[in-house]
């Protein structure tokens, strides 16, 4: 227990000592997360906006596996890009392997699923509202995903935070492909379960109330961003 | 007005175009090692000499000896430097590394609770005491991940004469997972372990655990390094990794790792002056 109020003084004295090396991992930490969900959200909105107006064969069937694919371990996504980007593997010759680089390539794969299939249905919802409108429009395809992602770009937000927050709380994909490389590929998580393997609990926590600080801090961001946006557009 | 909604929709797709940018200092090498070195703070201490010296940077991944070998021979580095000396020797011999150099020692240890159930602190048998052990059944947590402390286990069961695959799930509990996290599960459920000494100097969460057996020569701990063949991986650096490997077998890298110390104790014993093979 006493590791518990250890790991409080420890994280206050951690962030206003400005530790140095603590803020290179954290900055890491959230250019990879927030670098993996941009990409994210750049294909899985559209896609999710694309299968919430379309309709075809099987549409059921992707509809199950794309909700499915939210579920993906992130060790397995690790495993799956770390045979890609491995020396011996087709993108080898890339030499990404243990750079930060393949570390939002594997956050992205393991943030699309979730961004596309939470976007396919905050947008289909709203394509039945406007299904009328559309139609009186004489609107295409294309015109009708465009609009439908611009005016549920609000709730879309929720998407992509719930994208960031799988992001930046994940170690299996990033420890395997980014090798924990102290200063190189070192983030906030592989440094908890760096820790946390050398029996510093208090420490490892400490390091996961910031964890959690930092995330607080992103997601009160992106709804003060979100709130602005909403009084400009209904003032 | 919906122009005006295509325009926007459009931007707000394009804009979070951030690319997280790679640090790739000039002159690195990428060096396959163990969660032992690591963990215990070594190459926090031996790498800034060398890196200060040949303004060579070393990035190290510390996962167990058998996913190092395994990285090591798909090419996803330049040196490996790990803890298993017959599955290296194994390496080398299919052509995944150029030569083998034996570059230090340091010794297993048994750690136990202080009740110690089996009745085996103090002893410096190891085969006798994971004899008691067994015969006990008392809690035994095992690596589990093939690594070279899991191996080095694994020998010391057989020599004892103990399946522990029968016994797995009863008292003897594999964690499939590193040094600190078994040394975590351990200590959390009163299991004997069996770590190399630098991870349990170097380790925060002891509990009541202490040291139950040490001093047996079956216990020594040989580390070897060796750089991945550039003739299976032409894109080993060869020059560089084997410029970290003269150092490390170098008087002065030899002084280095004498003087790396935990608590005032000296980890890592250097042996590189008579190589095996």
């Amino acid at each position: 227990m006493q590791d518990l109020g250890q790991a409080f003084a420890t994280a206050w004295a951690m962030l206003t000592g400005f530790d140095p090396a603590l803020w290179s991992v954290v900055l890491l930490s959230l250019k990879v997360s927030l670098g993996a969900v941009a990409i994210a959200s750049a294909l899985g909105i559209p896609l999710g906006a694309m299968l919430a107006v379309a309709r075809f064969p099987g549409r059921g069937g992707v509809l199950v596996l794309l909700n499915a694919m939210m579920g993906l371990p992130p060790v397995v996504i690790g495993l799956l890009v770390y045979l890609l980007l491995s020396a011996s593997g087709p993108f080898g010759v890339l030499h990404l392997l243990y750079t930060p680089t393949a570390m939002v390539v594997a956050q992205t794969l393991l943030v699309l699923p979730i961004v596309a299939a939470l976007s396919r249905q905050v947008i289909e919802d709203l394509a039945l509202e406007y299904a009328d409108y559309f139609r009186s429009l004489g609107l295409g395809r294309a015109g009708a995903v465009a609009t439908l992602i611009y005016d549920a770009r609000f709730s879309l937000t929720t998407a992509v935070l719930a994208g960031f927050g799988r992001a930046i709380a994940e170690v299996g994909a990033v420890m395997i492909v980014g090798g924990n490389i102290d200063r190189v590929t070192r983030v906030m998580t592989t440094t908890i379960a760096l820790e946390t393997s050398k029996g510093n609990i208090a420490l490892a926590l400490a390091l996961g109330l910031v964890l959690i600080l930092i995330a607080v801090l992103v997601n009160v961001a992106v709804m003060g961003l979100r709130a602005t946006a909403a009084r400009a557009a209904y003032a | 007005m919906l122009r005006r909604h295509l325009i926007a929709a459009c931007l707000a797709l394009l804009l979070p175009a951030l690319p997280a940018t790679a640090q790739q200092a000039s002159k690195f090498i990428v060096v396959q090692s163990t969660t032992s070195t690591e963990n215990s703070g070594l190459f926090k201490y031996l790498l800034p000499l060398f890196t200060a010296k040949t303004g060579i940077e070393v990035r190290v991944v510390a996962v167990g000896t058998g996913q190092a070998i395994k990285n090591a021979a798909n090419g996803d580095g330049d040196v490996l430097f790990v803890h298993a000396k017959a599955d290296e020797e194994k390496f080398v011999a299919a052509g995944g590394a150029v030569k083998r150099f034996d570059v230090m020692y340091n010794d297993f240890v048994v750690v136990g609770p202080a009740a110690d159930p089996a009745g085996v602190s103090g002893s410096k048998d190891v085969v006798a005491a994971f004899k008691a052990i067994a015969a006990k059944g008392a809690p035994f947590a095992s690596r589990g991940d093939e690594s070279g402390t899991h191996k080095a286990e694994l020998a010391l069961w057989k020599e004892a004469g103990v399946d522990v695959k029968a016994a797995s799930g009863g008292w003897y509990r594999e964690t499939g997972s590193g040094m600190g996290a078994t040394l975590n599960t351990g200590v959390g459920m009163g299991a004997y372990v069996l770590t190399d000494r630098a991870s349990w100097s170097a380790f925060g969460n002891r509990g009541t655990f202490k040291i139950a057996v040490e001093g047996d020569r079956k216990l020594f701990n040989q580390y070897g390094i060796m750089l991945v063949n550039p003739a299976k991986h032409a894109h080993v650096k060869a020059d560089l990794g084997q410029a970290f490997i003269d150092w490390v077998l170098s008087k002065d890298g030899q002084a280095a790792i004498a003087g790396f110390k935990i608590a005032g104790e000296q980890q890592f014993f250097p042996n590189a002056a008579a190589p095996s093979n």
